[in-house]
């Protein structure tokens, strides 16, 4: 009787202009590029996976779920350049077979740097996805699904939410399977839901892949690997970010009719089901706590930080970005303070990997820039004219100071 | 397998590239066992030579001292021409002789040369009398030995490659390590071009350093393409190990900004100067050091006084050696602006130093290096705006420098020369 929990990711950054040392502008941010990525992941995976969903849902009944997480800079840039895709998550919402799940508005590494501007982050996403889809988020996912027990503390703390999810590690799980409702340490009130990375990787990464043992995959084949998941497990998470489908997975690899097929395959088993995160925390007894004392995410084959916090370019750049904080803050300027904080995107940092770079592997796909070390320069000039706007502070700071 | 190898410099003398990449090659074929014949234009008599660029290492120094290079070449044999050939002759008179060569198979006495020839003023004539001349003093060497293959390097050597290759019926690689598109951009040297073309068809197997010059001879010299293979030059890591005195005197919070290279226009140096003048504006305690010498020397010279940066450029002439090493220790970036480089090992070299490059998009190089900056050699704003970063942001400096060197290492001369050596099996099976 296993269920299934899909959530799909769904976020694009707004990406920086090219910004040499000697500009002095405050716009950093490439509308045309924004814009037009924006308009081509809409035509290719929101709008043609929205519909396909809607009818999935509406022709199940209510049988069939899923959920989402949404940027907050993603809805801004939808609101701008693409409105009719917040029509469409908009109408998923009023199905009520689609949940959305609470993370930081600015998809950002605050939690690792500023316990107190990402709470504002969080407060912030939770009120945009009330505003926009007429619910509170219940459950918790963290940016690239960064993880670990004190995190957990910390969204247990608030009381707001019911589960938290984060990445089926192997080395730490080690016996224990992912399908199962798990708590963190020291969170009575809190649930802890596990990606099958396997599974979601099967869709995600390998279904494409003709070197792949299984290609082609089928819905059916597919089904059937849920199925075996009876008597040993109560949940599938299949978590992947939605740009899997029509833009990771071109529509020409039958993504879309895999996806179609898909629920019919699933419940054509009685014992199976579709379940949100939400559900599946409200059904589910723990079975046991996790201990994650160690950040994990679910980036690469490390699963650790090391994709944003992997060289020393990285943690400058976000060490800088941080220690700015007070000063921006201070500013009390709205644009100031919206800019920094849309420098906080994660991905403006995973542009400056350099893990692999050579290798010329995925990292370079999502990558605007010819180099991690362009991307960096970029970065430090923008963000060091975004410190010239807070200079006001700063010489008032001297002068407490002397 | 046994190579008969053209050249035309070899270290400790060198002008530029070519002699590294000569020494690089022969060294690591020495270790994969192949045997080499290196053949060097050995001037006659100092007093008598007017191709100084080109020569004047050799002229300085006998190719006997190469002797000190023995062990780590035992494979490698070198062959410097000594027949007392006089420098003045006309190519008309070497090529009519080597035609005579070819036709009859076997030498021809020289005669007496004609010395009368005076036009001397001509860079271009006195360096194509010394092609011809070292082309038919090869064609005797050749005879005097035995080998699989012939290899020669640079347009210099493509008239001696041939010929041995008429000769002896042994198949020829033209080793392209620079084009005349390169040297001289749209206005070719219209003697030299046909000489390079000549080369290049009469070659069985062309060896590009790099696809940039692979497609200069596909697309400039009508050579198909299925004839010219790349292979990448390498870099030499021992030539770092020599131990140095740390400069400790140079204890200044000035930064070093390194051009070092030919100062000629395949280099780019103005593009460097217009760069440094940018980066003047922002960034006050810069020093722009261009070490190398070249025919745009003076005009670099000048140009940096009238743009007002006069005293942040420094020209040090040409360096080798120890000089090399003790500029690149200084160097906190190294620029390569190059409008042309068909490969370019200088980067190379400095990555080897723990230097940080920013090359231009324009180089062979950029084909292999991913832990590098790259500009379009035109853009001197983008130029000026790596530069500065390099110099402000430390953690750029530290990740360019640890990654890049990594990166070099993995560019050995092993894999150049290897890659040679299959060159050279295909010719041997398609005989």
């Amino acid at each position: 009787m296993p269920s299934v929990c899909f959530y799909f990711q769904v976020h694009q950054p707004f990406r920086l202009r090219h910004y040499t040392v000697f500009d002095d502008s405050t716009s950093y941010f490439d509308e045309f590029k924004n814009a037009s990525v924006c308009r081509k992941v809409a035509n290719k995976c929101y709008l043609p996976t929205n519909r396909l969903l809607l009818d999935t849902i509406r022709r199940f009944d209510g049988r069939f779920k899923v959920a989402y997480s949404i940027t907050g800079v993603l809805l801004e840039q939808l609101h701008e350049y693409c409105p009719e895709v917040v029509s469409t998550f908009d109408a998923l919402a009023q199905t009520g077979c689609v949940e959305f799940l609470a993370e930081t508005y600015y998809h950002s590494l605050s939690w690792l740097y500023s316990p107190e501007e990402f709470v504002e982050q969080v407060e912030k996403h939770i009120e945009t996805v009330e505003h926009l889809f007429g619910q509170t988020p219940r459950i918790f996912r963290n940016t690239e699904l960064i993880y670990n027990n004190d995190l957990a503390k910390a969204i247990s703390a608030t009381g707001r939410f019911d589960a938290i999810i984060a990445e089926g590690v192997d080395h730490i799980l080690g016996y224990r399977s992912p399908n199962f409702v798990y708590r963190p340490p020291d969170c009575d009130n809190l649930k802890l839901l596990l990606k099958n990375y396997a599974l979601s990787d099967d869709i995600a990464f390998r279904f494409s892949n003709r070197n792949w043992a299984e290609f082609p995959l089928m819905a059916e084949k597919y089904a059937n690997w849920i199925h075996d998941v009876n008597g040993n497990g109560n949940v599938v998470n299949l978590f992947m970010d939605y740009e899997t489908f029509g833009e990771h997975q071109w529509q020409d690899t039958g993504i879309f009719n895999f996806m179609q097929r898909l629920p019919y395959e699933i419940l054509k088993h009685p014992d199976n089901d579709f379940k949100t995160p939400s559900e599946v925390a409200a059904s589910y007894d723990a079975v046991d706590t996790v201990d994650m004392p160690h950040i994990t995410s679910w980036a690469d084959i490390e699963r650790d930080l090391s994709a944003w916090l992997g060289n020393a370019m990285q943690s400058n750049a976000l060490h800088e970005l941080y220690r700015l904080e007070k000063r921006v803050k201070e500013t009390g300027d709205k644009n100031t303070i919206n800019d920094w904080r849309r420098l906080q995107t994660s991905d403006h940092f995973y542009y400056m990997c350099t893990k692999y770079f050579s290798d010329g592997d995925v990292h370079k796909y999502f990558n605007p820039y010819d180099s991690p070390y362009d991307s960096y320069i970029n970065f430090m000039n923008v963000l060091n004219n975004l410190t010239s706007r807070c200079t006001g502070v700063d010489a008032a700071e001297a002068k407490v100071a002397g | 397998m046994k190579i008969f190898m053209l050249g035309w410099e070899f270290p400790p003398f060198i002008s530029g590239g070519l002699g590294t990449a000569c020494h690089g090659l022969t060294k690591a074929m020495s270790k994969i066992g192949v045997e080499v014949i290196f053949v060097l234009p050995k001037p006659i008599d100092p007093a008598f030579s007017t191709h100084v660029t080109m020569l004047s290492p050799l002229q300085a120094r006998g190719v006997d001292d190469l002797t000190t290079e023995q062990s780590e070449l035992k494979n490698v044999r070198f062959r410097p021409i000594e027949s007392p050939l006089q420098p003045y002759s006309t190519p008309e008179y070497y090529h009519r002789h080597l035609e005579e060569i070819i036709k009859q198979k076997r030498l021809v006495e020289l005669e007496e040369i004609d010395t009368t020839y005076s036009d001397t003023s001509q860079y271009c004539g006195d360096m194509l009398t010394e092609v011809s001349r070292y082309a038919a003093a090869a064609v005797r060497l050749a005879q005097q030995e035995e080998f699989d293959v012939i290899h020669a390097h640079d347009w210099m050597t493509y008239p001696a490659g041939i010929a041995v290759a008429a000769v002896t019926g042994k198949p020829l690689v033209v080793h392209v390590h620079s084009t005349e598109f390169d040297r001289s951009g749209e206005h070719v040297n219209q003697p030299l071009y046909d000489i390079e073309r000549r080369g290049m068809h009469a070659a069985d197997k062309i060896i590009a350093v790099s696809h940039l010059t692979r497609n200069i001879i596909i697309t400039r010299y009508g050579v198909k393409g299925e004839k010219v293979e790349v292979v990448y030059n390498g870099v030499d890591r021992e030539l770092s190990s020599l131990n140095f005195d740390k400069m400790g005197s140079i204890k200044s919070d000035e930064k070093i900004v390194l051009f070092l290279g030919r100062i000629t226009m395949q280099k780019g140096p103005e593009y460097f100067l217009m760069a440094a003048k940018q980066v003047l504006e922002v960034m006050d305690n810069v020093k722009f050091v261009m070490a190398g010498a070249g025919d745009m020397m003076g005009r670099t010279i000048e140009m940096a006084a009238a743009m007002g940066i006069g005293q942040k450029v420094l020209f040090t002439g040409f360096l080798q050696g120890q000089d090399v090493q003790k500029v690149f220790e200084m160097a906190d970036l190294y620029v390569m602006p190059s409008v042309s480089e068909p490969f370019g090992i200088a980067p190379l070299e400095a990555l080897n130093h723990d230097v940080p490059v920013l090359i231009s998009k324009q180089s062979g190089v950029a084909e292999v290096l991913t832990h590098v900056l790259k500009v379009d050699f035109w853009d001197v704003k983008e130029m000026a705006n790596k530069i500065l970063a390099v110099l402000r942001y430390p953690p750029l400096h530290m990740t360019l420098r640890e990654h890049g060197n990594f990166e070099v290492r993995k560019l050995a001369w092993e894999d150049t020369a290897a890659k040679c050596l299959a060159v050279y099996e295909g010719l041997m099976v398609q005989v």
